[in-house]
């Protein structure tokens, strides 16, 4: 496993996927962005489809920065933490605006991490860093491998330390990771970016 | 480092090759897909190239260019088909009680169902409208760029299996009787009434490249939208704008809102939540 787990050298953004057990795990990572945070945040969390998630608003008291769930052509704006809605994928579709679907659901979800990771693999390549947190799903493999395909990195979190190690693992099986950290870890790094 | 810049070459040359598609279709066929969500597309053109094994765009652009029958089946991977009846019954109950008490003022009303896909929407509107004792003067006009999609539209059957989930959502849109008053089963299908069928007009329309047909009370356009880039999305929003007569309505998808496009100004929310916009007078 490598050990380069410095933050790109110049960080444009960052997008985090979570299953399973993943709210805790939110609330730790959104809770150590530091109010200088400046790269947008975009965060696919999977959540039933048939109602209003509240995630936003809940996880919202625990960061520093502003938390929305995204609508569709909304704004990237720096500094903002951005939710895909339930029942729609969440994709970039630029470095100035996001884009929502309706496609088919990705091993049964929607969102799906997957195609958060690829949209944003495509707009941000080297200047993006992806974290995939606990889940019961393979959900985001394909994600991480197209994020470091495209000159990105990739975080993942330690499986024996996840709620449910399932897409940690899944993950890593299939693409590997730049690096594999716990939270405390994750967060010390993110906490020290002033990118 | 050598490995990324090549990496980074391939999200380009594999946009390249997309816009170049999407000029050969439009060039050859007149589907304008250039202004619509490079994001989804991508994806969608990677399934594509999965499910007609073709290694690169190129591939699948000679066949497309080619082969129109070949274009015919290419086209579902453009286009996005889901769709359900009273699909987010909170928008069809807020039309039933804040929208229609408003249209029924009108001696006549027209509907304009834009982007109508395989018709769950139209068929829905047809049933709100004969339950408020307003379809036999309304008229509903529904459009789609696909033809395959406007036929199913037009028949007006649907998997049996989907109905268990439309009755539910009939119910959860204040519908004043059961679902299964408005149709048939059989051999697995459910054919609705050919009653509702009579006030609707389906056309191919393209908010890509096609201009107002008709004035209409309200416009029902959701979840089209997010397909567009916000370019295309002011030109559709423009049509609508000039379609609808004065301080018309505009209905959108439960994320699609006005607020980040050019014409903004020109309508203001009737039912916020709900995504259904009023034209402003001028």
């Amino acid at each position: 496993m490598s050990v380069d787990v410095a933050l790109p050298s110049s960080l444009d953004a960052l997008v985090i996927g979570a299953s399973a057990g993943g709210v805790s795990a939110l609330q730790t990572v959104l809770g150590s962005l530091p109010a200088s945070f400046r790269p947008p945040v975009f965060v696919v969390l999977h959540v039933p489809k048939d109602r209003p998630s509240g995630i936003p608003e809940l996880l919202g008291g625990y960061c520093a920065l502003p938390v929305l769930e995204a609508d569709d052509k909304q704004p990237v704006r720096p500094g903002h933490v951005f939710f895909a809605p339930p029942d729609y994928h969440l994709l970039v579709e630029s470095r100035e605006a996001l884009a929502l679907s309706m496609d088919e659901p990705v091993l049964f979800s929607r969102p799906s991490i997957d195609v958060l990771f690829e949209s944003a693999a495509a707009v941000y390549d080297r200047g993006l860093l992806a974290i995939l947190l606990t889940g019961a799903s393979s959900d985001g493999s394909e994600g991480v491998a197209a994020v470091r395909a495209a000159g990105g990195k990739a975080w993942i979190q330690c499986p024996v330390e996840a709620a449910s190690p399932i897409m940690p693992n899944a993950a890593l099986a299939h693409a590997g990771a730049d690096a594999v950290l716990r939270l405390g870890e994750m967060c010390e790094r993110l906490k020290g970016s002033n990118a | 480092m050598v490995f990324a810049e090549m990496t980074d070459d391939a999200t380009r040359l594999f946009d390249i090759e997309l816009k170049l598609l999407l000029d050969a279709v439009y060039m050859r066929y007149h589907y304008d897909f250039r202004g619509y969500a490079m994001s989804s597309l991508r994806r969608r053109m990677r399934h594509a190239m999965g499910r007609f094994d073709c290694e690169r765009m190129s591939d699948l652009q000679h066949r497309i260019l080619h082969e129109p029958a070949f274009f015919a089946d290419a086209m579902q991977y453009f286009t996005v088909q889901v769709s359900e009846m009273f699909r987010d019954p909170a928008y069809f109950l807020a039309l039933r009680e804040q929208v229609l008490p408003v249209l029924k003022t009108y001696p006549s009303i027209k509907v304009w169902v834009a982007g109508c896909s395989s018709g769950e929407e139209v068929w829905s509107l047809a049933i709100l409208l004969a339950e408020e004792d307003l379809l036999d003067r309304s008229v509903i006009y529904a459009t789609d760029i696909n033809p395959e999609a406007l036929a199913k539209a037009e028949h007006g059957t649907f998997a049996a299996d989907r109905l268990p989930l439309f009755s539910r959502n009939y119910l959860a849109a204040g519908g004043r009787g059961s679902l299964s008053d408005y149709y048939t089963s059989a051999y697995g299908n459910a054919m609705f009434d050919r009653r509702l069928k009579k006030q609707m007009v389906f056309a191919d329309h393209s908010l890509a490249t096609d201009s107002v047909f008709s004035e209409v009370h309200l416009v029902s356009c959701r979840n089209v939208l997010i397909y567009f880039n916000r370019e295309l999305q002011d030109r559709a929003v423009g049509l609508f704008r000039d379609s609808l007569v004065r301080r018309g309505f505009l209905g959108l998808g439960g994320k699609e809102s006005l607020q980040f496009g050019a014409h903004a100004d020109a309508f203001e929310p009737f039912v916020g939540n709900q995504r259904i916009y009023r034209k402003v007078a001028p």
